[in-house]
């Protein structure tokens, strides 16, 4: 019994994991190399959940819709870095912080306008119910999906960045700038591409969990810190270390929300293990981030 | 940095500030005394914010962690039956200064964008386990019956007498501030913000005064902390969250990094300006939104730069 | 740099002077109605709401032969802008009644600016059991069920059945301790697991393996609004309504959720104080004009709102339009008669409801919409609440 447990959970924090990579592989190669806070890159997650919630119902085909709202959501992005984030580049951070936190506020009330506060998102008819992984444990096929889904764009952003060129003007770019620059690399193109791909890799994670979830505004501001948590201690510009620090972020945040209350029940009221056993989850991810950053300042894998 | 504005605009202001609330008492108008009072509560933890971000040049993502532990400290001990306000506040600003001791002795060890994520980092952790103290609210915050007893007289609960009280800790504040940073203390760290490794090669122990600014940031974010539980009768972890912190270097960048008084017009501003747009649309945060980008774009220095004459000088700091 | 200072000072004293609000009438009914009505949990706030209007629009705008001036607001699910918007009600705009607030958490928070300022709040919804027993304050009414009543109700049903093994799991504020108390009260099986889980919290997927392992006969959930969706979405996605059998508070089971879920609900028990089909005339019309007016079935919520309208309007005719002595009114709404869309209804001396409470299924209706039917006789009847006991109000 307690295997299918931690299988279950083992499970539960791979998904977790890989969507946090989504989220934190985009946001660390915009810092990496554009040296750009980006607090608006969960609001980016969100406008994806909202496009695929949106175009799901209008083609009333859940995959053509989060296709769909990929597309569309890298190109908001790529809109948003030629006009407005390309003159942020140049700033200090604080004002980055604050444009980017303005625009925190501008998109939220942007998508609440035009479709209210919250869109209804179900996961396809066939993927509704669950796979016998092993007896006993009947795992949801949608999890699956999302954990196959994770696993094949983590591997195609690794050859990416690897095996192509574009690839190896990113990791020029986001080791040194300047050098890049100067060996003629068209640094305003790239840094346009990284962001759309950045965009899109929101939209998926926002496509994904939006049926589990729930597609609300404000739904970026939650995921957003455990993004950034993720790629400090990944290393900035890393998207290897983004990988790894997502999945450790994941299964330390699932593994602590339960089976942390569970060890409290046993010694604690039902209701101070309940209380204590997820904040003591939640501060271990942080606590884990200040460790990393005591012992290795600059992440695990940093680029630098 | 120049602050000659001359003493008697000062008057003015406080003059002002001492006949307003008078005046919409005499109108039935407490309510807005007691908006007023808010405003100058953000206003001190926005300032106190300033002197490390704006003078010491230290992006901190965790001053609202400071708010919270004074707000708190405060509430449970008036829920415990400790309303002295003296004793309150006293160990609401002494345990502020304990834990931005210990944050600042681990964060300032780090640089750049490192620093902002530890910060951000330590005022998670004390969100989430103060979330986790069930028994003073947690999730559902903390309702405290009484404010503060100070004595002297003093009915807090009096919306105009309260507003003066409050008015007194932000004159006091900026007071103190003011003479930190005539100081010779004052003038190492802003030489600490233009070139720390050059400070430290003249002889200056530059983490040691980053330290203590810190902890004096902090302390002072503990007593905006306790007046917001006296002002609001309640606290809330959400007064933690990062994104409070977020507001709070909102306000200050707003203002004018690295003024004086930029943290308490940043706060008043954006305060008012919030307040008024709710009044006329549900998306009122779109608009302050596009405010706030219009700011950084056209007014790199924030307002207080805005409505300074142009320098001569080019450059300047953050 | 003098120019700086005093240009700051105009343009706050200029943009404060705008903030200012204009003077208020005399000779309406004034009534502050704040709830949630963004985020995942909307559908409830907004049923009140639209609910409540409908009561007001049906009575010609106006309660109580005043005119109805009714300000809505949203709390945004949380507790420090309800109680900001409490503030404001109460202290600029100096309302009759307060009313709308769905979550007890944001209740809590904003009732002692109400009482501080002796101003009425009649709750369509929150009720917790503090206010019930020792910290009861005449300034509060609940007008929908004390939220113990329909755990109580589900672990006497639970009981009914002889059920051996039940896992509870609920969020944990006071409504949702609350709620674990009033089952287990009545509940006379084993309980195999108390979970509380965070409020807001969307994803169960960890909350669902537990009870995979557990195994347990029942499993019962107290989880409004978008929580409850989710978690029965990803109940029914693992699979565990094959090996367990879930049982539901009223409006966990009500046409929101069954909205969202879709056809997987078809078949499960929960209880209520109210349902679509009781056979008395307010409701019959209730139900009738909501859904012509609003094209969609209305809930629990939607009852209650309905209901807290319907309540101030009796309260007011019978105090002649004289609302502002507040001890009057309030002896008032104790005792006055109104047609309740729930049928009988009194106060307790704690003013909290003395009522039935049903087991209800859901099924499909003459239309094919799944509905929840009334069956069987009530489970608790004229029943009050645990804590009236400690409370000093007579």
């Amino acid at each position: 019994m307690t295997g299918i447990l931690l299988l279950e959970q083992a499970l539960n924090g791979l998904q977790f994991g890989l969507m946090l990579f989504l989220l934190a592989s985009g946001l660390t190669l915009v810092f990496g190399i554009m040296d750009m806070i980006n607090l608006a890159h969960g609001a980016l997650y969100m406008v994806g959940a909202f496009l695929t919630a949106w175009l799901v119902q209008l083609t009333q085909s859940f995959w053509l819709g989060v296709v769909l709202a990929v597309m569309l959501t890298a190109v908001i992005g790529m809109v948003l870095e030629a006009t407005l984030l390309r003159t942020l580049y140049a700033r200090d951070h604080l004002s980055q912080v604050l444009a980017t936190f303005a625009l925190i506020l501008i998109i939220n009330e942007s998508v609440r306008m035009i479709w209210g506060s919250d869109l209804p998102l179900s996961m396809p008819k066939a993927l509704s119910g669950p796979v016998e992984l092993l007896p006993g444990l009947r795992y949801p096929s949608y999890r699956l999906v999302i954990i196959a889904v994770g696993l094949v764009i983590a591997l195609l952003l690794y050859l990416m960045v690897t095996r192509t060129r574009m690839g190896a003007w990113v990791r020029a770019g986001a080791s040194n700038r300047e050098m890049a620059m100067a060996m003629g690399i068209n640094i305003r193109r790239l840094f346009t591409g990284v962001f759309g791909i950045g965009a899109a890799l929101c939209a998926v994670a926002g496509a994904m969990l939006g049926p589990l979830l729930a597609v609300q505004v404000g739904m970026g501001e939650n995921i957003l810190i455990l993004a950034f948590v993720v790629i400090v201690i990944g290393g900035i510009g890393s998207v290897w270390g983004a990988f790894v620090g997502a999945i450790l972020v994941g299964f330390v945040d699932t593994v602590g929300r339960t089976l942390l209350p569970m060890l409290f029940r046993e010694i604690f009221s039902p209701q101070f293990a309940s209380a204590a056993g997820p904040a003591v989850a939640s501060i271990a991810v942080y606590l884990l981030m200040a460790v990393v950053l005591f012992v290795r300042p600059q992440g695990l894998f940093s680029g630098r | 940095m120049n602050h000659k504005t001359p003493f008697w605009v000062w008057g003015l202001v406080l003059a002002g500030a001492i006949a307003l609330p008078l005046f919409l008492h005499a109108r039935d108008m407490d309510f807005y005394v007691s908006m007023l009072s808010r405003m100058m509560i953000y206003g001190i933890a926005a300032c106190s914010l300033n002197l490390i971000l704006g003078y010491g040049g230290l992006v901190s993502f965790g001053h609202a962690a400071f708010l919270g532990i004074g707000a708190y400290t405060v509430g449970i001990l008036i829920t415990e039956g400790v309303t002295n306000g003296w004793v309150g506040f006293a160990i609401a600003m002494g345990l502020s200064a304990l834990v931005a001791a210990i944050i600042g002795a681990i964060s300032l060890r780090t640089r750049g964008v490192y620093f902002i994520m530890i910060t951000l980092a330590f005022a998670q952790m004390i969100y989430y386990l103060v979330n986790s103290i069930k028994a003073y609210g947690g999730d559902e915050g903390l309702n405290i019956k009484q404010r503060s007893d100070f004595g002297l007289g003093l009915d807090l609960k009096n919306d105009v007498t309260f507003y003066f009280v409050v008015l007194f800790v932000l004159v006091l504040s900026l007071v103190l501030i003011s003479r930190i940073m005539a100081s010779r203390f004052g003038r190492v760290i802003l030489a600490i913000r233009d070139d720390d490794v050059r400070v430290d090669a003249i002889g200056f122990a530059s983490y040691r005064y980053k330290w203590v600014l810190f902890v004096i940031a902090g302390t002072l974010g503990g007593l905006a902390g306790a007046l917001m539980v006296n002002h609001q009768n309640y606290v809330s972890p959400n007064l933690m969250h990062w994104t409070q912190s977020g507001i709070l270097m909102v306000m200050v960048i707003l203002g004018g990094v690295g003024t004086l008084t930029g943290g308490l017009w940043g706060a008043l501003v954006l305060l008012i300006l919030e307040d008024v747009l709710a009044e006329y649309t549900l998306h009122w945060q779109f608009y302050v939104g596009w405010f706030l980008l219009a700011v950084v774009l056209l007014a790199p220095k924030g307002l207080a730069g805005l409505l300074r004459r142009k320098s001569t000088r080019k450059g300047g700091h953050a | 740099m003098r120019f700086p200072v005093i240009k700051s000072l105009l343009t706050v004293s200029i943009l404060a002077a705008l903030a200012c609000a204009p003077a208020l009438a005399q000779d309406k009914v004034k009534i502050g109605f704040v709830s949630t009505l963004s985020g995942p949990s909307a559908a409830l706030g907004v049923d009140i709401r639209d609910a409540f209007m409908l009561a007001v629009k049906l009575n010609g705008g106006k309660l109580g032969g005043l005119s109805a001036d009714v300000s809505i607001s949203d709390d945004q699910f949380k507790p420090d802008v309800g109680k900001q918007l409490f503030e404001r009600y109460v202290k600029r705009d100096k309302v009759d009644f307060l009313t709308g607030v769905v979550f007890s958490n944001i209740m809590l928070a904003g009732l002692p600016e109400a009482v501080n300022a002796k101003t009425i709040y009649l709750s369509p919804n929150a009720a917790p059991s503090p206010i019930a027993g020792a910290q009861c304050t005449p300034y509060f009414f609940a007008v929908s069920w004390p939220n113990d009543a329909y755990h109580e109700a589900a672990g006497q049903y639970a009981t009914n059945l002889k059920v051996k093994s039940a896992y509870l799991l609920a969020p944990n504020y006071q409504a949702g301790k609350d709620s674990l108390a009033g089952f287990k009260r009545f509940f006379k099986g084993n309980v195999s697991g108390e979970v509380y889980t965070k409020l807001g919290e969307l994803d169960y997927s960890a909350e669902l393996a537990a009870i995979r392992a557990a195994k347990p006969e029942v499993v019962y959930t107290f989880l409004p609004g978008g929580m409850g969706i989710n978690f029965i979405k990803q109940f029914m996605a693992a699979g565990l309504n094959k090996d367990t059998r879930l049982i539901q508070p009223g409006f966990g089971a009500d046409q929101d959720v069954i909205r969202a879920v879709g056809n997987d609900m078809l078949g499960v028990f929960d209880t209520a104080h109210w349902g679509l089909d009781l056979p008395n005339e307010a409701n019959k019309k209730f139900v009738a004009e909501f859904e012509k007016e609003y094209k969609r079935l209305p809930t629990i919520y939607a009852a209650q709102g309905y209901d807290t309208a319907l309540l101030i309007d009796a309260a007011v005719r019978a105090a002649n339009g004289k609302i502002d002595d507040k001890e009057a009114l309030i002896k008032t709404l104790k005792t006055v008669k109104f047609n309740s869309v729930r049928g009988d209804f009194r106060f307790n001396t704690n003013q909290y409801p003395i009522q039935n409470y049903y087991l209800r299924e859901i099924v499909k209706d003459g239309q094919g919409r799944l509905v929840n039917r009334i069956v069987g006789q009530p489970l608790l009847v004229n029943h009050g609440d645990a804590y009236v006991k400690d409370c000093p109000m007579k």
